[in-house]
C-alpha cells in the first residue's frame, strides 16, 4: 500500500561520509489483496516471484541494526500476506528496532494481532481509501470497507495508537470532511491525508488521479476547519501534493542519506521507487552485506553529495535544503534523473508540471465507476502487471 | 493532560507510543515514535531516562543534582517536563 514515511529528525548537512541508514523499509512482498490504482509499487511487480525467505529478512535486520538502523517500516504489498511476519517482528523487537506495520488491514484478525503484539510490534498504520464503502471498495477494487472498520476497532482493543492513512486524489479529495468524520468515529489519534505521489501505478493513472487546484485548496480549508474544531484529540497531517508547489520536496533527505529499502526480491534501494532509475545496478542482499551496500555500492553513492547535479541545482543555494527534489520524478517527467525535479519553478521543465495541473482543471469526474468520458483507471493487479507492463517501465 | 496540574510530586513516564533508548551509533538517547525519531541532547536524555512513572519530579531533580554535582536544577527540569508533556513525550501517572 502507498504510504509516506517521514522521519522528523533535523535534516543533516551533507557530509563526505554518509551517516547510518536510520530508516529501514522492508517491502516484504508485492502480494496484496487490494488493487489500488494509486499504488507506488512498480507496474511490473508481477515479475518478482522469488521473495526473500525468513532467514534472509532476519539477516537484513541484524546487519542494518548493527549499522544504526532504528526505525523499521514493514510494508509491501500487504505485509500480512507473509506468514512469517510475526518472527520478523520478534527479531526486530529483540534488536531494538521501533517497528511500524504499514497495512491495509486485510488479514489482520485477533489471533495475528495478538501474536504481533506479543512479538513486540510498536505501531500500526492502517490505510483507508475513502470514507464510504462504495468509494473505498471502488478505489481499491475490492470489498474491504467493513473489514477495515473491524480492524480499526481491533487495533484500539490492543491499545495501539490509531493511525489512519488516506491517500488523496481527484476521486476522493472532495470527501475530506467525510473522511475526517469517519476517522473521528473510529477513534483515530492521527490521520495522515497523503496526497498521491505519482510513481508506479499512480504515475500510469496520473491524468485520472491528479486533482484540480480548486479541489486541493478546498480540501485544505476543510482540513483546517476540522483541525480547529476537534483540537488535539485527533492530529491531522496533510501531505501537500507537490505538483501544486513551487519548490520540490527534500525527497528521502537526499538519496542514500537515511533511507534504505529492501524490495521483496532482495534488491536494496535508496528509495522504494528508485528501481526505475536507469543506469544504476542496485545490489541485492542475497549477494552483498548491508554495510557494503550502504557505504560502498556505486548505486547508493551515485546521488550522494551534489557532484551529480546539473544546473539550476548545482549553483542553487537551496540545494542543501531540498537536494534538487526527487530523482524519480525528475526521471519520469524529463527522462533524466539528474535534472532538477520539475516541481521546482526554477527548472526549465517546470512547464511539464504546470501543464499537467492545467489539464486537471477540467470538471471533476464524480462517478467514474458509473461510466464517464475519462480514460479508465488501471488497477494494480498481477494480471494487469503481466499483460500491460511486461518489461520494466520507465517513462 | 492539564499541565497546570503538574507539580514537584508528579510522577512522569514516557508517553504512550514513545520509546526511549540509547543508540550507540548516534552516541545519544533517542525518542522513538510512530514513523519518527527525536535525537536528544545530553540533558534531555538524562531527564527522560529517569521518568519511570514512579519517581517524582522532585526526586528526579535531586538525583540529577547528585549525579552531575549541580545545584538548583528544579526550574530547568520542570520547564523540560512541561514541554515534554505538551509534546506527549511524557505523561503524568496518576
Amino acid at each position: 500500500m502507498a504510504a509516506n514515511l517521514p522521519v522528523n529528525s533535523p535534516i543533516p548537512a551533507p557530509t563526505p561520509k554518509p551517516g547510518p541508514p536510520l530508516w529501514l523499509l522492508l517491502e516484504l512482498t508485492y502480494r496484496c489483496p487490494l488493487h489500488c490504482a494509486f499504488c507506488y509499487n512498480p507496474t511490473d511487480f508481477a515479475r518478482t516471484t522469488e521473495e526473500l525467505d525468513t532467514d534472509d529478512w532476519l539477516r537484513v535486520l541484524r546487519e542494518a541494526r548493527a549499522l544504526g538502523a532504528v526505525q523499521l517500516g514493514l510494508s509491501g504489498g500487504e505485509p500480512l500476506s507473509r506468514d512469517d511476519l510475526e518472527p520478523i517482528v520478534e527479531e526486530a523487537h529483540r534488536l531494538g528496532f521501533y517497528s511500524n506495520l504499514i497495512t491495509s488491514g486485510v488479514g489482520l484478525n485477533d489471533a495475528r494481532l495478538s501474536a504481533l503484539k506479543k512479538a513486540g510490534l510498536d505501531h500500526i498504520q492502517l490505510s483507508f481509501q475513502d470514507s464510504t464503502q462504495q468509494m473505498n471498495d471502488f478505489l481499491s477494487s475490492t470489498r474491504t470497507f467493513d473489514l477495515k472498520s473491524t480492524v480499526a476497532a481491533l487495533i484500539k482493543q490492543y491499545d495501539y495508537p490509531m493511525v489512519l492513512n488516506v491517500v488523496l486524489h481527484r476521486l476522493n479529495i472532495d470527501h475530506v470532511e467525510e473522511i475526517l468524520e469517519m476517522a473521528l468515529r473510529l477513534g483515530a489519534d492521527y490521520v495522515e491525508l497523503a496526497n498521491t505521489q505519482y510513481y508506479g501505478w499512480a504515475w500510469h493513472n496520473r491524468e485520472q488521479l491528479l486533482p484540480s487546484r480548486e479541489q486541493v485548496q478546498r480540501a485544505e480549508r476543510v482540513m483546517q476547519d476540522f483541525r480547529e474544531r476537534v483540537g488535539r484529540q485527533m492530529q491531522i497531517y496533510f501531505v501537500v501534493p507537490d505538483y501544486f508547489e513551487r519548490r520540490p520536496k527534500p525527497c528521502m533527505n537526499g538519496l542514500g542519506s537515511i533511507f534504505l529499502t529492501v524490495a521483496p526480491d532482495g534488491t536494496a534501494l535508496p528509495c522504494h521507487a528508485a528501481r526505475m532509475l536507469p543506469g544504476l545496478e542496485f545490489p541485492n542482499v542475497r549477494s552483498a552485506g548491508i554495510k557494503e551496500i550502504w557505504y560502498d555500492s556505486a548505486s547508493f553513492n551515485h546521488f550522494r553529495g551534489d557532484a551529480w547535479m546539473k544546473e539550476p541545482c548545482r549553483s542553487c543555494p537551496e540545494k542543501t535544503r531540498d537536494f534538487g527534489g526527487c530523482r524519480c520524478q525528475a526521471y519520469l517527467l524529463t527522462g533524466d534523473a539528474a535534472n532538477a525535479d520539475p516541481v521546482c519553478d526554477l527548472s526549465p521543465h517546470h512547464h511539464l508540471v504546470t501543464e499537467a495541473v492545467a489539464r486537471a482543471e477540467r470538471p471533476a469526474a464524480h462517478a467514474p465507476h458509473l461510466g464517464s468520458e475519462e480514460k479508465p483507471l488501471v488497477f494494480r493487479s498481477a494480471r494487469n502487471s503481466t499483460t500491460l507492463f511486461p518489461k520494466q517501465q520507465g517513462n | 493532560m492539564n499541565i497546570s496540574l503538574l507539580d514537584a510530586l508528579s510522577r512522569p513516564a514516557i508517553g504512550r507510543g514513545f520509546r526511549l533508548q540509547w543508540e550507540e551509533v548516534q552516541n545519544a538517547h533517542v525518542l522513538l515514535y510512530p514513523e519518527g525519531m527525536i535525537k536528544l541532547n545530553g540533558s534531555a536524555g538524562e531527564i527522560l531516562k529517569r521518568c519511570n512513572g514512579e519517581t517524582t519530579i522532585a526526586d528526579i531533580t535531586a538525583d540529577l543534582e547528585r549525579a552531575f554535582g549541580a545545584a538548583s536544577l528544579s526550574e530547568d527540569v520542570m520547564r523540560f517536563v512541561v514541554m515534554a508533556v505538551d509534546k506527549k513525550w511524557l505523561r503524568i501517572c496518576p
